[in-house]
């Protein structure tokens, strides 16, 4: 795969390759092969991919049903009008900058949550690759452990811990260094907290993969031509693992773009993001196809922004000899 | 400051390495060691003898953990590696991946802040000192083996070092390429007036290139001399075995002379270093281009195997103690048959006495 397709951004993507890898293993030689082998992979693209993404395309378009659940088969251009728009009881016009704000937020969270996994995840990761080899094994499995269970069930854990009677606080107070508790549960500081907590294994596992093939040589050679260890970082040991930090930043930006648990149950509502305004839409607020329109707009945001990551990706593959997705796939 | 002072001054440098095993391994074991200013001095020895120790120790790759180092009279054992006025060309080249040519010979110059217009004159400088004008936007990987070894030596020669260290540089190379670049070594060495450490297992290379050889062993330094005298004279009977090939033979040394029984010789003039030899039991190392053998009925030798190598017709003969080698250029001896018998005998200046 030289170039991720729209698919890959809003299906699951550790679920969509594996067809496909099914369908290459059949081949005996690249261009060779009957062209029926393809068909549990197309099957499975269009009926979980391409159809819902058809649905919601439409769905966008569409007129409000009476009682908001479903839609109405009337063609308008209302859902994408109200994304600016809001609509006084007089029946006027002015320009709303609410959703703006929201998908303003959203970036907002997804940038802090990245820079923030960068930076933790830079020294793990180097720590991790300048390990013995038979403990870098066990160290990287333990990276994954967060996975053993559902996501939904560690941000509620995250709850209990940043509470007001929670762990931190006890211990804060329990210590003497604060008398009343510090309310963290439900601020965006919650939000940011769980989304670093979630995708962190993400940006750790490719830069390692990066550092690992690091060769420590190089290091050396920059010691011995009279560099102090900050320029050894920054000129040599970075841009080494530099496809690995812009997988990371692929596998951590996007979804956190369009997280909904942690702003949800971490943020209390109060610092939505995009997704919690996208699920509101289909539930509480009723109105589906504005719903859809507010989703199309994520999608074309994330195919934008993954362009964006292709093109410095491509531009550093041209600089280091290897690709920026080598690393990502 | 006296001319004759060595450049580079290694005294009593000790470090011991622990092993995963929990065991320890002296590489280096009180090393000595004075390099003179502008010279070429090569570290000799088998893998894991701990030449390249020393030489990481003196890039400061490594830190001792007694003795010292000294640079043209400064003590830079305790100095952080970047202020240490060497480079090294590391035997993997470690030429950095992501920068051009250019840049990675300008990267030692912008670590000393010389201005940006200085070191683009120096790395054109540095690239025609190696063949490779025109090459600097070219990317290592786009470059053969033999041309990254250019550009290695290019990058740590750019920066003027005191002395510069050379890890094992032309392993990497084939035969022929490796010939060249032990040439073009000398010459940079001769033009530049740099003093050269180079660390190499070959004893060809390092007869071929030293001015001085250090020959080590198990984290000594065993002895040090131009390398026809370590040639000529080895000290000892590793010297002997591993620089090139030697006959080494047992016998008897008094006043009067040395007598090797098995062969039925007597040296009747003291050997060359027989002076400081106590009398007794001794052994003697002589080379096979020193020995020479003619056929003879009555011989106590008898011939087992004849092969030609480069020029050379090589013999090998049995004696009742043991096997002798002979090796004379084609062109002055008939060679002998298998099972000829043939009188052994060599110039007594030839054989210098070793002790184990």
């Amino acid at each position: 795969m030289s170039s991720p397709g729209p698919a890959t951004a809003v299906s699951a993507p550790a679920s969509e390759p594996a067809p496909q890898t099914a369908r290459v293993r059949r081949l005996r030689t690249a261009g060779q092969g009957s062209w029926w082998s393809g068909i549990p992979g197309f099957v499975y693209l269009i009926a979980l991919v391409l159809l819902p993404l058809i649905i919601i395309l439409v769905y966008s378009f569409l007129s409000r049903a009476k009682l908001g659940v479903g839609v109405k088969w009337e063609f308008t251009l209302t859902p994408y009008t109200e994304l600016l728009y809001s609509e006084s009881l007089s029946g006027g016009r002015s320009f709303d900058p609410t959703y703006l704000q929201i998908i303003a937020n959203s970036f907002w969270y997804a940038i802090i949550t990245s820079v923030v996994c960068l930076v933790l995840a830079i020294p793990i990761a180097m720590w991790l690759a300048t390990r013995p080899p038979e403990r870098r094994t066990l160290l990287v499995f333990a990276v994954t452990i967060p996975f053993w269970t559902s996501l939904l069930i560690r941000t509620y854990s995250f709850i209990i811990i940043l509470n007001d009677n929670g762990p931190i606080n006890g211990t804060l107070q329990s210590v003497g260094l604060i008398d009343e508790p510090i309310a963290m549960l439900y601020t965006p500081f919650a939000t940011v907290v769980g989304l670093v907590y979630t995708f962190l294994p993400f940006m750790i596992l490719p830069i390692y993969a990066s550092a690992e093939r690091f060769d420590f040589r190089l290091a050396e050679a920059a010691y011995d031509l009279g560099a102090g260890k900050w320029t050894v970082l920054r000129r040599v040991v970075l841009p080494s693992v530099r496809p690995g930090v812009i997988a990371g930043l692929v596998l951590v930006f996007i979804p956190a773009l369009g997280s909904y648990l942690a702003p949800e149950l971490l943020g209390g509502g109060k610092s939505s993001m995009i997704a919690n305004v996208i699920a509101a839409q289909f539930g509480a607020s009723r109105n589906w196809p504005f719903g859809a329109a507010l989703s199309v707009l994520l999608l074309v945001i994330t195919l934008l922004v993954l362009v964006i990551f292709a093109v410095v990706a491509k531009r550093t593959s041209r600089a280091t000899g290897r690709g920026g997705w080598d690393a990502l796939l | 400051m006296d001319a004759s002072a060595p450049a580079l001054s290694v005294r009593d440098v000790t470090k011991t390495f622990q092993t995963p095993e929990g065991g320890q391994v002296h590489a280096l074991d009180s090393v000595s060691l004075d390099i003179a200013d502008g010279s070429f001095m090569v570290l000799l020895g088998p893998s894991g003898c701990g030449k390249t120790t020393l030489l990481r120790c003196i890039a400061g790759l490594e830190s001792p953990d007694a003795g010292q180092i000294t640079l043209r009279g400064q003590r830079i054992d305790d100095m952080p590696v970047w202020r240490r006025r060497v480079n090294t060309v590391f035997q993997s080249y470690a030429l950095f991946p992501h920068m051009t040519v250019a840049q990675n010979i300008a990267f030692g110059l912008q670590m000393d802040k010389v201005p940006g217009a200085i070191i683009k004159r120096k790395v054109e400088e540095s690239l025609d000192m190696v063949h490779l004008s025109g090459l600097g936007a070219r990317k290592p990987s786009q470059l053969s083996g033999g041309q990254q070894q250019r550009v290695a030596l290019a990058r740590a020669l750019a920066k003027e070092p005191e002395v510069l260290l050379l890890d094992e540089p032309l392993s990497a190379l084939d035969l022929k390429l490796r010939r060249g670049m032990q040439s073009e070594l000398k010459r940079l060495q001769r033009e530049t007036s740099i003093t050269f450490v180079l660390v190499t297992h070959d004893q060809d290379e390092a007869m071929a290139m030293g001015d001085q050889v250090a020959v080590f062993n198990a984290g000594r330094i065993v002895q040090v001399g131009e390398p026809r005298d370590v040639y000529l004279r080895p000290n000892s009977r590793f010297v002997a075995d591993f620089i090139g090939e030697a006959n080494v033979l047992f016998g008897t040394l008094d006043t009067y002379g040395l007598v090797i029984e098995s062969l039925g010789l007597v040296a009747r003039d003291r050997l060359l270093d027989g002076a400081q030899v106590p009398a007794g039991t001794v052994h003697v190392a002589v080379r096979p281009e020193n020995v020479t053998l003619d056929k003879d009925p009555v011989g106590t030798a008898k011939v087992t195997d004849v092969s030609y190598v480069g020029g050379d017709i090589r013999v090998e003969v049995r004696t009742a103690a043991q096997i002798i080698v002979s090796r004379v250029p084609s062109q002055r001896m008939v060679p002998p048959s298998i099972g000829d018998r043939m009188s052994v005998s060599f110039a007594e200046k030839s054989l210098s006495v070793v002790n184990d």
